[in-house]
Parts: structure tokens; sequence; C-alpha cells
């Protein structure tokens, strides 16, 4: 704007140096812009397929979507319309529930044990180690474990199975978002807090979590939907069935990934619908939730205890 | 400051015989003390003390008394052991894994570091303000609540915590918006804040690690005038790089320097330490005046 001299006529020693970008190398300039191009590129590409599952969701499952839809019994087969998923949305809901009832505090308490306490011990390490291979286990493989330890030891399929099965895929990646929340609260924090004659429990408890306690709420709730949207666990150790089931302990239960999986394998319109339909509405509960939790996370972080 | 002085109360010797920062007292300031202290006589007492980071010998046979109500400031170049000297005071050493304190401590008479002493108790009778501002998240009302609220102290919480920002001069910059965090308080009254946070638990001892390197003149000045204000209430042990600091503020000066042994292993050690006044004008050892003027390689 300023400068009209050009930079490689200008005599070099002449008054004051070029700010302007037109001052850089044209090197610099093009590996700028072609940096800027493909991180905008890259961001594209990867919220095309994202934004192409919401649309299609959106658009085939909105219309299916109703209060009967929700509330309603399961039709005995696939081929007849009417009816709803309501089993399953409750199911879906106490054994994502009860996982994480069993999970959260676990997975918190044992990070803190790891980041805390434990360190660099060896105990520490393995634990840490432990985890993350159960990361990396697929849930069929848990699902198969509950089944074997725990559905053929009592004989019977329950909700309460599927939330073991989903605590255990929880569990690992609980500790380890949360060990590395915890790593990055400053140990000025918890230095101050010991040097006011806090104990060591007091400190965590009172400056560590609060302090860590949004980016914690970020993981735990990323482990609650994946494992709200798990399938294979749900469909091994669960069981089958078209009405309510409010326990957890006895009978047979069903879940919204098992709805869409076994309804969208079906040629039937009525059973593509509800696969559709199931979809739409696991996105939307997990949304709640997430939005839920956050304004929860929020007030907790700014009050004290 | 209205606060009584923590030295006067007096544990009953048929309950506790010893003193007692090993047992659980009730209240603050509990400090067992069995005669009533005059100003100037000697709080705590460091007898050949060295500190060790794993191997490493950092500190070496540092002796110097801490006197009661006087403000003693340690100086000395980069890397002489000023901070491990005064975090072994309040047993702050102990969160650093493989740190050991060799020698003896004693506060009171009592040695910081027997077996049955509880760092926790040592802590809330000797303070500490970092060289960094380090509010706690929160708001600034619970920062300073927090010693209060942790320790069970008894009393109008409001009533403390006003005391204690009073007591740091930050009151009347603070008291419309004691619901902000105190992050959003500026540098130098962040460091004022940590002040009031730890004069809260109204403790015996105060240390402060260079606790104006990160701030202005004026704020500095602002907390220059604080200490000689809490010296009347308190005892302060300030670790400076600032030499004009120390002589301004300080009633005695430590001065400590790293030298190399035989093995070429560096080590701190204390070199002088007298009345800030002696130090400063008639140091007795060759070291020390060619720090003070300026003559440090
Ligand atoms: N946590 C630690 N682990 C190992 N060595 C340490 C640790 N803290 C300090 N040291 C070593 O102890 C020596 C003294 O360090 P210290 O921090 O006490 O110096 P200082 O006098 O406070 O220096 P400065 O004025 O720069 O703050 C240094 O050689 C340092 O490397
Ligand atoms: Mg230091």
């Amino acid at each position: 704007m300023t400068t009209t001299v050009d930079p490689v006529t200008r005599p070099p020693a002449a008054g004051a140096p070029n700010l302007t970008r037109s001052a850089l190398s044209v090197r610099r300039r093009v590996t700028n812009q072609v940096a800027l191009g493909l991180i905008v590129l890259a961001l594209f590409v990867a919220v095309i397929p994202l934004g192409l599952v919401v649309w299609s969701v959106l658009s085939r499952g909105g219309s299916v979507i109703s209060w009967e839809f929700l509330t309603e019994d399961i039709p005995n087969s696939f081929r007849r319309s009417g009816g709803g998923v309501g089993p399953a949305v409750i199911g879906t809901l106490i054994i994502t529930g009860m996982a994480a009832l069993m999970a959260v505090p676990l997975g918190v308490l044992g990070a803190i044990y790891l980041n805390e306490y434990g360190k660099q011990r060896p105990l520490a390490r393995l634990i840490r180690t432990m985890a993350d291979i159960m990361t990396g286990v697929p849930s069929v493989v848990m699902g198969l474990f509950i089944y074997s330890a725990w559905v053929l030891l009592f004989d019977a399929r329950t909700g309460f199975a599927g939330a073991l099965a989903l605590a255990c895929l929880m569990l690992p990646v609980i500790i380890r978002s949360t060990e590395e929340m915890l790593r990055l609260v400053p140990d000025e924090l918890r230095q101050a807090s010991l040097a006011l004659g806090a104990r060591k429990w007091r400190t965590t408890l009172t400056v560590v979590l609060p302090a860590a306690i949004s980016g914690i709420t970020s993981g735990v709730l990323l482990a609650i939907a994946r494992a709200a949207g798990e399938t294979a666990p749900i469909v091994f150790v669960v069981g089958v069935t078209t009405a309510p089931n409010w326990n957890l302990f006895s009978g047979e239960n069903t879940a919204l990934p098992a709805q869409i999986f076994r309804n969208a394998s079906q040629v039937f319109e009525p059973a593509q619908e509800r696969a559709w339909g199931s979809a739409l509405t696991l996105i939307v509960i997990v949304l709640v939730f997430t939005i839920i939790a956050r304004i929860i996370a929020n007030r907790f972080a700014i009050k004290e205890r | 400051m209205t606060a009584p002085d923590p030295k006067v109360e007096t544990v009953t010797a048929s309950d506790r015989p010893s003193v007692s920062i090993n047992a659980p007292t009730s209240g603050w300031g509990a400090v067992g003390v069995d005669t009533p202290q005059a100003a100037g006589a000697p709080v705590m007492d460091l007898r050949d003390v060295s500190v060790f980071y794993g191997n490493y010998e950092a500190v070496r046979g540092t002796s110097m008394p801490i006197r009661q109500n006087q403000i003693t400031a340690m100086i000395g170049p980069s890397g002489c052991g000023k901070s491990t000297i005064l975090r072994s005071l309040n047993r702050m050493n102990d969160l650093v894994p493989g740190a050991r304190v060799a020698g003896k401590v004693t506060y009171h008479g009592q040695d910081l570091y027997a077996k049955d002493v509880d760092p926790i108790q040592v802590r809330r009778r000797i303070g500490m303000v970092f060289q960094k501002p380090n509010p706690f998240p929160k708001s600034i009302f619970d920062n300073v609540a927090y010693g209060l609220r942790i320790n069970g102290i008894k009393g109008n919480l409001h009533d403390q915590v006003e005391e204690a920002l009073t007591g740091a001069a930050l009151w009347d910059e603070v008291k419309d918006k004691l619901k902000m965090s105190g992050l959003s308080l500026s540098g130098g009254q962040q460091q004022r804040l940590c002040i009031a946070r730890t004069i809260a638990v109204r403790p015996d001892v105060i240390l402060m690690d260079e606790p104006c390197s990160a701030l202005d003149p004026i704020a500095t000045g602002k907390i220059e005038d604080l200490m000689h204000e809490l010296a009347k209430t308190y005892t302060i042990v300030i670790v400076t790089h600032n030499m004009q600091q120390a002589a301004r503020v300080s009633h005695y000066t430590a001065f400590f320097t790293a030298e190399v042994d035989d093995k070429q292993v560096r080590h701190g050690r204390l070199v002088e330490f007298s009345e800030t006044g002696k130090l400063f004008t008639n140091p007795s050892d060759k070291r020390t005046e060619d720090y003070i003027t300026g003559r440090f390689g």
C-alpha cells in the first residue's frame, strides 16, 4: 500500500526496511499459498463424508421420526409398517447409562492414580500399556469376551451384559484421555495448593480436577458416544426383544445400534425406514447428552466444588 | 493488621509435651511455642544443611538463622541454590523425586525433618509465594478462601478474605469483582492475590521466591511496602536477584555463590550472612564484595 519501490531494484541500504509481503522471496510466498491451499482442501475432504452422512440420515430418517416411532413397541415382523423402536431407545439409554456409571468413575480414578500417584512406577506403566492395548481391542472381541465370561456363566442375555461390554470398551479411552488432561494441569497449581497446607487428595479434588474438568468431560463424552453406537457387543450379549424391558438384570433387551443393524439388513421398506429412523434417533440422543454434559462441566469448572 | 499474633497462643504443656507440628491442631496458629519470642529471636535455624537432587549435592553446608519479624534476603548468582534452600525450609523439596536434605533445619527448636513431622503441618505454618504468580483458576474470592476452607478455619469467611486482601494491598482494586477469575488480574495483582492467599491462613513464616521478578517497578514497590507491613506480623524470607531490593527491604542478607570442587562439580555455598547494612557496605568476604559491586564474573 505504502511502498511502491520494487524490492529487487531498491538499493540495499536505502532507508527503511521493506516490511510488505512482496519483499518475501517467491519461494516462501508460493510455499505459504500451497500449504494454506492443502489445509483448506484437507478440511473439505474431511467435512464432505461427515456432511453426507448427516444429510442422508436427516433426509431419510427425518420423515420417519415421530412420537409414536420413539415410544411404540417394535413390530414382530420386519415386513410390517408402523410401530416404533421405543424398546431400543430405552435399551440404549439404560445400557449406555449403566456402562457410563461403571466406567466413568473407574476410569477417572484410574487416571488420577496414574498421573498423580503412580507416575513412572512399574505398576503405573503396566496399567498404561494395558489400557493402550485395550483401546485397540475390536468391539466384537469385547462382545465375545463378555459372552463367554458372563452370558455363558449365567446362561442369560441381559442388558447388564451389554453394559459390561460397553464399559470395557469405554474404560481404556477414559483412562488415557483423562490422564492426558491431568497432565496438562500446571504443576505450579499443585505446589500452590500444597504450600497452603492442603493434602494431596484435597489438592487433586479441589484444584487439579476442576482445572482439567472441561477436557476430561470431552474425553468421557467421546467414549460414551462411541460406546452408544457400538453394535457388535450388543448383538451378541443383549439378545432380542420387541417390548420395553426396564430391567437390566433379567430378560433380553435391545438397543438402537442393534435395531439399525437388523433392520438395515432387511429388504423390506418398513424395515429400511426403521433403520434410518433409529440412526437419526441415536445421533440426536448423543448430541443432546453432549450438550447437557458440557453445560454441567462448565458450571463445575467455574464454581469451586 | 488486626490479626492476633499466632505466637502468643501457647499449647498447654500437659496436652502436648513437645511442640506440635506433628499433631493435628484445631484452628489456626496453634504453634506450640513454649516461650513467647521476642522480635529478632531465631524462629528457624539451619545447621550445616546440604540439599541433594539424587546424587548431586546442589547446596552444601549452609548454616544461618531466620529471625522473628525480620526480613531475611537471599542473594547470589543464578543456580547457586537459593530456591533450593528456600524450599527446604517448608519441605517443598519433598515434592521433587530424589531430593534429600542433610543437616538440620529447626523451627522453634524442632527438627523439621524428624520422622514424625507432617509436612502438611509444616507448610501450614511456613507459607510460600512463588516466583511466577500462580492463582488457582477460580474466582478471586475462592482463591483467598481456599486455604481457609481446606484448613477448616472457622469464622466469617468473607471477613477473613477481606482482611487478607487488605493485608496484601489488593482489596480496593478487587472489592467489586470478587467473583471474577483470579486469572483476569494483571501480573502484579495476581502476585498480590497469591500473597493474600498465603497470609489468609496466617502462617508464621512466609517464604518468597523472587516474588517481584515478573513485575514492573510500581508493582514491585507495592509489594516491597507490603513486605515491610507484613514483617510486623510475620517472619519473611525472600529470594531476590535484585540487590537494591535486598538492600531496601531486608534486615539480614545471605549471600550464596556456586563453587566448583576438585571433582569439577558445582555446589552452592553460603558465603556470608550478616545484617543487610553491613553486608552491603562492609562485606567481610572478597566474593561478596565482588558480587555487590558488580565485579562478579
Ligand atoms: N528439581 C531439580 N532436580 C535436579 N536439580 C535441580 C532441581 N532444581 C534445581 N536443581 C539444581 O540445583 C542447583 C540450584 O538450583 P536453584 O534453583 O536452587 O538455584 P537458584 O539459586 O534458585 O537459581 P535462580 O536464581 O536462577 O533461580 C542448580 O544447579 C540446579 O540445576
Ligand atoms: Mg530460583
